[in-house]
């Protein structure tokens, strides 16, 4: 019986972050700090012919000003062909030409105006498709496309395959292939990205006080961009006000930052504003998705054959590696004997995209889910059904070897179907100016990490003080998504240290141990399995100290309320820990632990069980279109997530609420609206977000499965919750109009224009569907 | 020009520019960094706080204006008997809070209009309660929780 795990705790360091007193990187002031600001170039793409920064560095207050002549610097990003300042070209317009550290973010500003800088304007690529013509000129000078891809604008290219797909289409009876087009949206952190940076020019060190995500891998980054020993590089983590995978590539303001304060002496922060941030950030990578899939007179599906064209911008990111997810997508989500997957990342003159919570999957998703209810449409069969036949099972081994050890696919959709009343609103007219829809979408996503790294591990060193205070040195990161609160329940539990005398120490890369970042939804799985390894060695010391100093032999100890306590034997823990410091040994009760998931690393063919376990999650959403306004509005979100096992209600269905939000935005609102490269809507006004008012009702069924490679058996969460509400709500859209939508997001405007389209919509078109079999 | 104007109960006087933005003065000049800029042009409410009695975005508000009224920010909230305000016990309790950076805005924001609808005696609906912090962006939370908290103050 768990006493903590499984009930519902307070984010451990809420009252700071409630009362204002969490240190952001924004109220971070040193002595003597100046204040940075980037000049980025006036046109997308074009040659830079001079630049002028003369009378930018009279200006009273400017202590130094950059540009690519001035430093001694390696290209940065996945695919090492981003110069962090640019010379020669531009090619986007984000693109970094100089940059100023002044007194004053004012005076910083003021400055930037001053510099001069002459183009020479080129005409740009923007449509990745363009870009693959012969007689398109290369877009970005270090692309290694010819040589790798046969084509001198591919950045990133992913075939994979499995099955006998010509004998599948041959058993097919239904085969529907559709475009899907996906636009760019941003993460739209409520933090805009900020960076402090200060060098000791005496040993040559430099301390960043950096929102990253991946701390450790962003010291190494940061180290070759600037030609130091990643050991020089200290990253300090403030309280950071919003990652969801924007903050997993080091961008070029980062080393900016750094080697302004190497040449002025001073710290030095740069501080985004919101409009920079718009322009600057990443995005989510757009694309175009042709999808062919199959299935046979029962709806059993027979293949899928996908190829896919990425807007890559003009440099790589990690955002490149998407489809490492998407094709789980392809070849796992439901049973699919047969599959054929290309994605292609083409270089454009647009601003590069990234990685973004989900990491592709919500893309895929919505085609994937799309095409099942045009399959089941065809055969005249129940979109519930298709998909509960089709499910994925416990002890499937999928085409890609993902080894599915718990299962909760089955579980989640019967649960949505049967909570939403799906039969019911399926089968209720549906006509006049409001029109009700429900559409469903399932998802599958990694939960217990993902090995795309050498290593997908995390450290943890444990103290317990003279005074029986528990502090968690862990390798994990905390953005908000409450891990660090998950980590000291695992140890109340464990330990039965209460809440007050647990310390979670998680932003120092001087002080904690290795770990790969927070993403793939892997931080409680991983820090929690590695604190659950460091609890065990730390126990071993305390139960050898305690059966010394009670003279039993036992290692049954229970721990409760700062005891140790075996039958009628007891002992305060700290006793245990001042004898054991005090006395022989004289050791401290320290450990260390670094945890490794015991997932394999794919194949060149990317097969194999790349993560430790999997999470699988449904989704009913039921919307209501208004036909005269064309205003979609999602009425009800049911949700259900196989999550191994509950750890922190409140703080997972935080994590449900949020990721619903962000996926309605994507289906229904959220676009950067681009024109030839030039972004027209950076703004908080022009790009729409949910607000309060905007956010439906969610009810939410966690399923428990129980996996065994989980802390306590579960699974991660993160990222799943918005995975498929784009693919629902699209469902659900055509659901109640008859007509479908192969674009998001679903505007008013797009509703408006296909129902004033020449071949109108059948009233109540899908609702002829036959209702659900019971499924044992 | 010199601002005289009462900050978290206590008057200040103060020389400023007349150019001088509310947030600015509390962030950078007064030194209370629990205000916190989001966008910095009145779309977000992070850098909510109250001015007499109302819930204003600072960063939309000359400084010059709080001459002679009551400002309000996060830090104002504590006193010795009670670190955090109900607001605020409600908003962790609830699980409202994520990364945080939305917070003391949502805090402000609710703060103003509870002790209005408590004044009044109204117990508003959740439809009012969700209208009153249209004006307050969170990417976190999906709102959800943060309505709940601000629900729970009237309970």
């Amino acid at each position: 019986m768990m006493k903590v795990i499984g009930k519902s705790h307070q984010k451990l360091d809420g009252k700071e972050r409630v009362s204002g007193k969490a240190v952001y990187g924004h109220d971070i002031e040193l002595p003597n700090m100046l204040h940075g600001s980037i000049l980025r170039t006036k046109y997308p793409c074009a040659e830079i012919i001079s630049i002028d920064t003369s009378k930018a560095l009279s200006l009273d207050g400017v202590e130094c000003i950059i540009t690519a002549n001035d430093v001694d610097v390696n290209n940065i990003g996945y695919k090492k062909d981003h110069p962090i300042l640019k010379k020669g070209t531009v090619n986007c317009n984000r693109d970094e030409i100089a940059a100023v550290a002044a007194r004053t973010k004012e005076i910083a500003d003021k400055a930037i105006q001053l510099i001069e800088v002459e183009y020479k304007i080129k005409e740009g690529v923007y449509d990745p498709f363009e870009a693959l013509k012969e007689t398109t000129p290369r877009i970005n000078e270090f692309g290694k496309g010819a040589e790798q891809f046969g084509n001198k604008n591919m950045a990133e290219s992913f075939h994979y395959e499995h099955g006998n797909l010509e004998e599948q289409k041959a058993k097919s009876k239904v085969i529907i292939k559709k475009r899907y087009e996906l636009p760019r949206v941003t993460h739209a952190c409520i933090a805009t990205s900020n960076i402090t940076a200060e060098f000791n020019n005496f040993d040559g060190r430099l301390t960043l006080w950096s929102s990253t995500q991946v701390p450790f891998l962003y010291q190494r980054d940061i180290a070759h961009a600037l030609k130091m020993e990643p050991s020089k590089i200290r990253v300090i983590q403030p309280i950071i006000g919003g990652g969801f995978g924007s903050k997993l590539d080091m961008h070029p303001f980062e080393p900016i930052c750094a080697l302004l304060a190497i040449k002025s002496g001073k710290p030095v922060q740069i501080l985004y504003s919101r409009e920079e941030e718009f322009i600057a950030s990443p995005t989510r990578q757009p694309m175009v998705i042709e999808l062919t899939t199959g299935c046979d007179e029962n709806g059993k599906f027979t293949f899928r054959e996908v190829e896919i064209i990425k807007d890559n911008g003009a440099y790589t990111s990690w955002g490149a590696t998407t489809p490492f997810v998407m094709m789980q997508s392809y070849s796992s989500l439901y049973q699919v004997p047969a599959c054929k997957f290309d994605s292609h990342a083409v270089y454009t003159n647009n601003p590069f995209a990234g990685s973004f919570r989900g990491y592709g999957n919500p893309q895929a998703t919505f085609s994937i889910e799309s095409n099942i209810d045009l399959m089941a449409e065809e055969l005249g069969m129940s979109q519930a059904e298709i998909r509960l036949i089709n499910a994925n099972y416990k002890g499937e081994i999928t085409g890609q070897g993902l080894h599915f050890k718990t299962c909760g696919a089955i579980p989640a959709l019967k649960t949505v179907i049967e909570k939403s009343n799906y039969d019911k609103i399926m089968a209720t007219p549906n006509t006049g100016r409001y029109r009700r829809g429900v559409g469903l979408g399932s998802m599958l996503h990694v939960g217990g990490g993902a090995k795309i790294y050498r290593s997908d591990g995390c450290g943890t060193t444990l103290k317990i003080d003279d005074y029986g205070y528990l502090t968690i040195v862990t390798g994990s990161n905390e953005i908000g998504q409450g891990s660090e609160t998950v980590l000291a329940m695992i140890a109340m539990e464990e330990l039965g240290i209460p809440k007050e005398k647990i310390k979670v120490i998680n932003t120092d890369t001087d002080v904690k141990p290795w770990d790969v970042g927070v993403h793939a939804s892997r931080t409680s799985f991983v820090a929690g399995n590695s604190l659950l390894g460091a609890i065990k060695l730390i126990k071993e010391k305390l139960s050898k100290k305690a059966i010394e100093l009670l003279d039993v032999v036992t290692d049954d100890w229970e721990y409760a309320n700062g005891m140790m306590r075996f039958n009628e034997f007891e002992i305060k823990l700290d006793k245990v820990v001042r004898e054991m410091h005090f006395a022989s040994p004289h050791e401290l009760c320290m450990v260390n632990y670094f945890y490794e998931p015991p997932s394999k690393f794919q194949d060149k063919d990317f097969k194999g069980d790349v993560s430790g376990n999997y999470a699988f999650a449904s989704q009913a959403i039921e919307v209501e279109v208004d036909t005269v306004t064309g205003n979609v509005r999602v009425l009800n979100v049911h949700v259900s997530q196989d999550v191994g096992r509950v750890l922190n209600p409140v703080g997972l269905q935080g994590q449900m609420e949020g990721g619903l939000a962000t996926g309605i935005g994507y289906a229904l609102t959220e676009e950067m609206i681009y024109e030839k490269g030039v972004l027209k809507n950076p703004s908080f006004h022009g790009y729409k977000m949910l607000t309060s008012t905007d956010m439906p009702d969610v009810h939410f069924y966690p399923i428990e499965t129980y996996d065994e490679a989980g802390p306590y058996g579960s699974k991660g969460a993160g990222e799943a919750p918005l995975i498929p509400t784009a693919a629902a709500i699209a469902n659900a859209v055509s659901n109640a109009l008859g007509v479908r939508f192969y674009s998001l997001p679903i505007t008013a405007e797009k509703v408006l224009r296909a129902l004033a389209s020449p071949t109108p919509p059948k009233e109540g078109l899908l609702r002829e569907a036959k209702p659900v079999t019971k499924h044992q | 020009m010199i601002l005289t104007f009462k900050i978290n109960g206590e008057w200040v006087t103060q020389e400023i520019k007349p150019s001088l933005l509310l947030i600015d003065l509390i962030r950078d000049v007064l030194q209370l960094k629990g205000t916190k800029p989001g966008c910095l042009e009145g779309e977000c409410g992070a850098c909510s706080v109250i001015v007499n009695g109302d819930a204003i975005n600072s960063c939309m508000y000359l400084a010059i204006n709080v001459d002679g009224k009551e400002v309000t920010t996060i830090e104002g909230l504590e006193n010795n008997e009670n670190p955090l305000h109900q607001v605020q016990e409600k908003m962790l309790e609830h699980g409202a809070v994520q990364c945080g950076f939305c917070s003391p805005g949502m805090v402000m924001t609710t703060k103003a209009y509870s002790d209005k609808c408590i004044a009044e005696g109204i117990t508003p609906t959740r439809e009012e309660v969700k209208k009153s912090l249209e004006g307050n962006l969170c990417r976190c939370t999906g709102y959800a929780k943060i309505i709940d908290a601000a629900e729970a103050v009237y309970k």
